[in-house]
């Protein structure tokens, strides 16, 4: 570390070209990426006046069907709750195979698999194979999250028990306890705190997709959302919008306090 | 058994109380939403046989539709995940430095920072995408648009985080020695939240690359697109290497990342 330290401060005087050739690097790459994107200044312009009009047409929103709204909203809460209970009690024990300190090698393999299938997907792709499975409607969108949950709570939760201190496993082991015993009062004190805090933060992270997956039809406000879009509904667009947003920071509140007070 | 002795409790009542009705309040919003969501029960029976005619219909893996069509969409997915990051970096870094405590002073402008970040962040880029296609047209410029802002949220706020946290120490006296505020910045914050910088960057194009592999399902560019038409058509073969290349993809920048994290910081 100390001589890192050193040779870094040697360096400081003289120009350093491989970051210089990397900064050149960057700027030829966001050129050349930016062409593939073909914006013109024309289009920009003509996207601006888009923008202007879009803008125009979402104001005043319109409140005509706020029942619409109000039960579609309650039905993408429910989705979110649902799923993140039946994630959290799925993610214990996905996350206690997959850590490496307590499982032999051809448990955690499998478990580490999976758990990255489950968070390579976005919630929505992962909801539109449950929507084949399924069908329309909410349980589509329980079941995409509840892959979702498993993948993120999972996976901290298994890096969690990776840094427990190994002693008091040990020392319950020591005292004789079946393996069910060790995992309760050797294991899970130690990583309950932060287990509470991954919880409320997929409860979040599921509140704010439970509003999207309704795109692909699996329940909630995605769908009318998506619907009025394509209708160009712009002004029931905005009140959607505005109530998703509503909804999202009251929940991020409340996840906050809910943390403050189990931690 | 003395009387006086006095038993000491984990929790105050006060404590207690409110645990107890987060408790109460948690199950409670379980219990209603379990009974009063909508699921239909005979959809749930046809289900073994939907995903037995989901896997028959994905197997045999049409692996000859990458070359053609999964491929180029594959890279846009990827130059919409990169330059949206950088494009993001851009904005949230001036947002980053307003909303930033110790640099920027008055209390107005950061909670005008503040609000730019929370609104960003509650917006789903999905959402952002569904706006800019609104406004620049169907294409990856939407896409690359929704990713960028869908992101200044983060970056921003995580950057603040770590000016805030940067050691007075050496802007001090930098400061004292007279320096101009430009050189405060690269001498004095930018040696001390470098690490931080790269870690933050790196830690949300890997996001970036699992949500922009999304956003062609509302017509915003990249390998959506190409799964939004597989799906339509009920190619569910072409969705299994849809699917393959979207897990190798993820998976890769995922070990891209941890690497350079490592070389980086």
């Amino acid at each position: 570390m100390s001589e890192a330290r050193s040779g870094r401060m040697v360096a400081l005087g003289r120009p350093n070209w491989l970051v210089r050739a990397g900064w050149v690097a960057l700027g030829v790459y966001v050129v050349y990426a930016g062409s593939l994107l073909n914006v013109t200044w024309d289009r920009f312009v003509i996207g601006l006046a888009h923008g202007a009009e879009f803008i125009g047409r979402m104001f005043p929103p319109n409140v005509s069907r706020l029942e619409l709204l109000f039960s579609d909203m309650t039905e993408s809460l429910e989705i979110a709750i649902i799923a993140t209970f039946f994630g959290v009690i799925l993610s214990l024990p996905v996350g206690l195979l997959a850590a490496r300190n307590l499982m032999p090698v051809w448990v955690t393999w499998p478990a580490r698999l999976f758990i990255a299938v489950c968070r390579s997907f976005h919630p929505v792709i992962v909801a539109i194979l449950f929507v084949k499975a399924v069908g329309f409607g909410a349980l589509a969108g329980i079941l995409a999250l509840i892959v979702a949950s498993i993948g993120f709570i999972g996976k901290l939760f298994a890096e969690a028990i990776e840094e427990i201190s190994l002693k008091q496993v040990e020392a319950v082991r020591a005292s004789g306890a079946p393996f069910m015993n060790v995992i309760t009062f050797g294991v899970l004190p130690q990583v309950l705190a932060r287990f509470i805090g991954f919880c409320t933060y997929q409860l979040d992270s599921n509140l704010r997709n439970s509003t999207m997956v309704g795109i692909v039809g699996a329940g909630g406000i995605g769908g009318t959302l998506f619907a009025a879009f394509q209708r160009f509904d712009y002004d029931f667009v905005c009140t959607i919008l505005i109530a998703i947003i509503a909804v999202i920071m009251v929940a991020e509140v409340g996840t906050q306090r809910l943390r403050q007070v189990f931690q | 058994m003395i009387a006086s002795q006095e038993q000491w409790v984990r929790f105050t009542p006060r404590q207690r109380l409110v645990r107890f009705s987060w408790y109460f309040g948690i199950v409670a919003a379980l219990v209603f939403s379990a009974r009063n969501v909508e699921i239909i029960p005979e959809f749930l029976y046809d289900a073994p046989e939907q995903v037995a005619d989901l896997v028959s219909r994905m197997w045999p893996v049409a692996w000859d539709y990458y070359p053609t069509s999964v491929h180029a969409v594959m890279i846009e997915t990827l130059h919409i995940a990169t330059l949206g990051t950088i494009i993001t970096i851009l904005l949230a870094v001036p947002v980053g430095f307003l909303a930033a405590r110790n640099i920027t002073r008055s209390t107005t402008l950061n909670y005008l920072a503040k609000l730019i970040l929370v609104s960003s962040r509650s917006v789903n880029s999905m959402v952002w995408a569904l706006l800019f296609v609104a406004v620049f047209g169907p294409g990856a410029m939407a896409g690359t648009m929704a990713i960028a802002f869908r992101s200044i949220g983060f970056v921003g706020k995580l950057l603040a985080e770590a000016l805030e946290e940067a050691h007075p120490g050496p802007i001090e006296a930098l400061q004292a020695a007279g320096a101009p505020w430009i050189s405060t910045v690269t001498k004095g914050y930018w040696p001390q939240i470098q690490p931080a910088f790269w870690s933050i960057a790196l830690f949300r194009w890997d996001i970036n690359v699992r949500e922009s592999a999304v956003l062609g399902l509302v017509g915003a560019g990249g390998i959506g697109t190409a799964l939004d038409a597989s799906m339509s058509l009920f190619d569910w073969d072409r969705v299994a290497v849809i699917l393959i290349s979207i897990f190798t993809v993820v998976m890769l920048a995922e070990v891209v990342v941890t690497q350079l994290r490592k070389r980086i910081i």
